[in-house]
């Protein structure tokens, strides 16, 4: 039997990680966390997650990044802020969450084709681009780059009773000044 | 009373049209009439802040900077723009680096924002500004006997609004008790629809809202109402997936409080969207005409 050992030692973890995710969240308070769990408990995600908030914050905190970042924890949260409302400590849990996903993001560790950082990355794109979303481009979109085929199929049907309701619509979105949009957005990337 | 512009988002004007063609004709009625803002641009939702904050607080930048130009206050109807653009506002009222930064980036883009600018829900409006008993005044049926699951999900209450509790709120409720709904104790009201998730994970999105619908049955509903589009499209959308995968029929209209008030105010149902549904809402006409509009 082989003996593993599963969690790092002090010299192993990422010193500069929890003022990283500080700064990046806004969250000043991450280290203020007393462990009680009410984030997890309030979670109607965390059925789902290999880590539970809690642990999250508890990874944040004393440097387990590529644990962190490695979690599906950070794509799960869909940003309904019950933790954040209801942590003791007032820790911007959601806030802390955001800017985990930028980190993973940034630093690619994430499987490529995992559609929620596709949804996010095709959406940012079109938005960029057009000044608006387009749901039916957007889908599109997600599926092709999630390398997802079948799915695209499966949501025929749904499709078909959008496009009966008129809730659905081929045209593209697009805002008339978009000229204005490009320059903000390269005059913030230039300041970067 | 302040004047406000009308900031739609991208699911009004997408699958969500029905809340649009509902919402409008009934701040109409109420003496205040909604002016679209000009050349607004998407406000990034969760996703452009998953990938860059900077920038997507830039963007709901623009949005305040053209409402600043027309000194009014935006009325976003949905949850997501809500919050989204209060959360930059928050930002860029303040004087953090980052808020510095991106109000240089719009100045020099020629949207310069100073700050003066409140962003409110239709809801917070109705209640706060135009107020129960005016709309109480405004009522011709009242819709007597129809039981609602009044749902708000989690953008509207969490985590900046302090018109209502983040946990419990009652404000549509008592907007529902105006208009002569009846509003069941539904526990579910702020658990959380499962946002886009629906869309990427629809395992985890069905089961979120199968939770909610179920509860809503549980307690004897007749429907949902709403006030957020993608609460709206995930309560809906999978409905006839559920009872084939947990065995249970968990169907039920799902609503905009908007098209309920349409309702009670008289306004021809042809006229606020209920076309757009694809639930069966027989059962619905059947309730309002046995005795029910009043």
């Amino acid at each position: 039997m082989d003996i593993q050992r599963h969690v790092k030692y002090e010299e192993e973890l990422d010193k500069s990680f929890l003022e990283e995710i500080k700064v990046a969240s806004g969250a000043e308070d991450i280290d203020r966390c007393i462990q009680c769990g009410t984030c997890s408990s309030s979670c109607p995600m965390s059925v789902y997650m290999d880590s539970p908030p809690r642990k999250i914050i508890a990874m944040v905190k004393n440097g387990f990044k590529e644990e962190a970042l490695k979690s599906f924890t950070i794509w799960l949260c869909s940003s309904c802020y019950t933790c954040q409302v209801r942590c003791p400590a007032k820790i911007e849990i959601t806030e802390v969450m955001y800017a985990l996903k930028r980190k993973a993001i940034e630093e690619k560790v994430y499987p490529s084709n995992f559609p929620i950082p596709v949804l996010d990355r095709e959406m940012s794109n079109l938005i960029k681009k057009y000044g608006r979303n387009s749901e039916l481009w957007l889908i599109l979109r997600l599926y092709l780059k999630s390398k997802n085929p079948l799915g695209l199929l499966k949501m025929a049907p749904l499709g078909l009773k959008l496009m009966k309701t008129g809730r659905m619509s081929l045209k593209k979105e697009a805002i008339k000044n978009r000229n204005q949009l490009k320059k903000l957005l390269e005059y913030l990337k230039e300041e970067a | 009373m302040k004047d406000y512009i009308y900031y739609p988002g991208c699911s009004l004007k997408g699958n969500s049209k029905h809340y649009e063609e509902s919402i409008l004709p009934v701040f109409r009625e109420l003496g205040l009439p909604l002016e679209e803002l000009e050349d607004w641009n998407c406000c990034g939702a969760t996703a452009y802040f998953s990938m860059d904050d900077l920038m997507a607080t830039a963007i709901c930048g623009r949005n305040l900077s053209l409402a600043e130009n027309k000194k009014k206050n935006i009325i976003a109807p949905c949850a997501g723009c809500y919050l989204t653009l209060k959360k930059a506002n928050k930002v860029l009222q303040g004087n953090s680096e980052k808020a510095k930064k991106i109000n240089q980036a719009l100045e020099k883009a020629g949207c310069p924002y100073h700050g003066s600018i409140e962003v409110k829900h239709p809801l917070e409006v109705l209640i706060e500004d135009i107020g129960l008993e005016r709309i109480k005044d405004r009522v011709k049926y009242r819709l007597k006997g129809l039981k609602v699951a009044c749902y708000y999900g989690c953008q509207l209450v969490r985590p900046f609004t302090d018109f209502d509790d983040p946990d419990y709120p009652t404000k549509l409720d008592q907007l529902m008790e105006t208009i002569g709904a009846q509003p069941v104790p539904y526990s579910a009201k702020t658990r959380c629809c499962g946002g886009s998730l629906t869309g990427t994970i629809e395992e985890v999105g069905k089961r979120l809202n199968f939770i909610l619908l179920k509860e809503a049955k549980r307690r004897g509903a007749d429907v949902i109402v709403t006030l957020c589009p993608l609460c709206q499209f995930n309560l809906e959308i999978l409905q006839d997936k559920m009872a084939r995968d947990y065995g249970e029929d968990v169907t039920m209209p799902i609503l905009y409080f908007s098209q309920l008030m349409g309702l009670a105010f008289g306004l021809a149902k042809e006229d606020l969207g209920f076309r757009r549904s694809i639930i069966n809402l027989d059962p619905l006409w059947q309730k309002l005409t046995n005795g029910g509009i009043q």
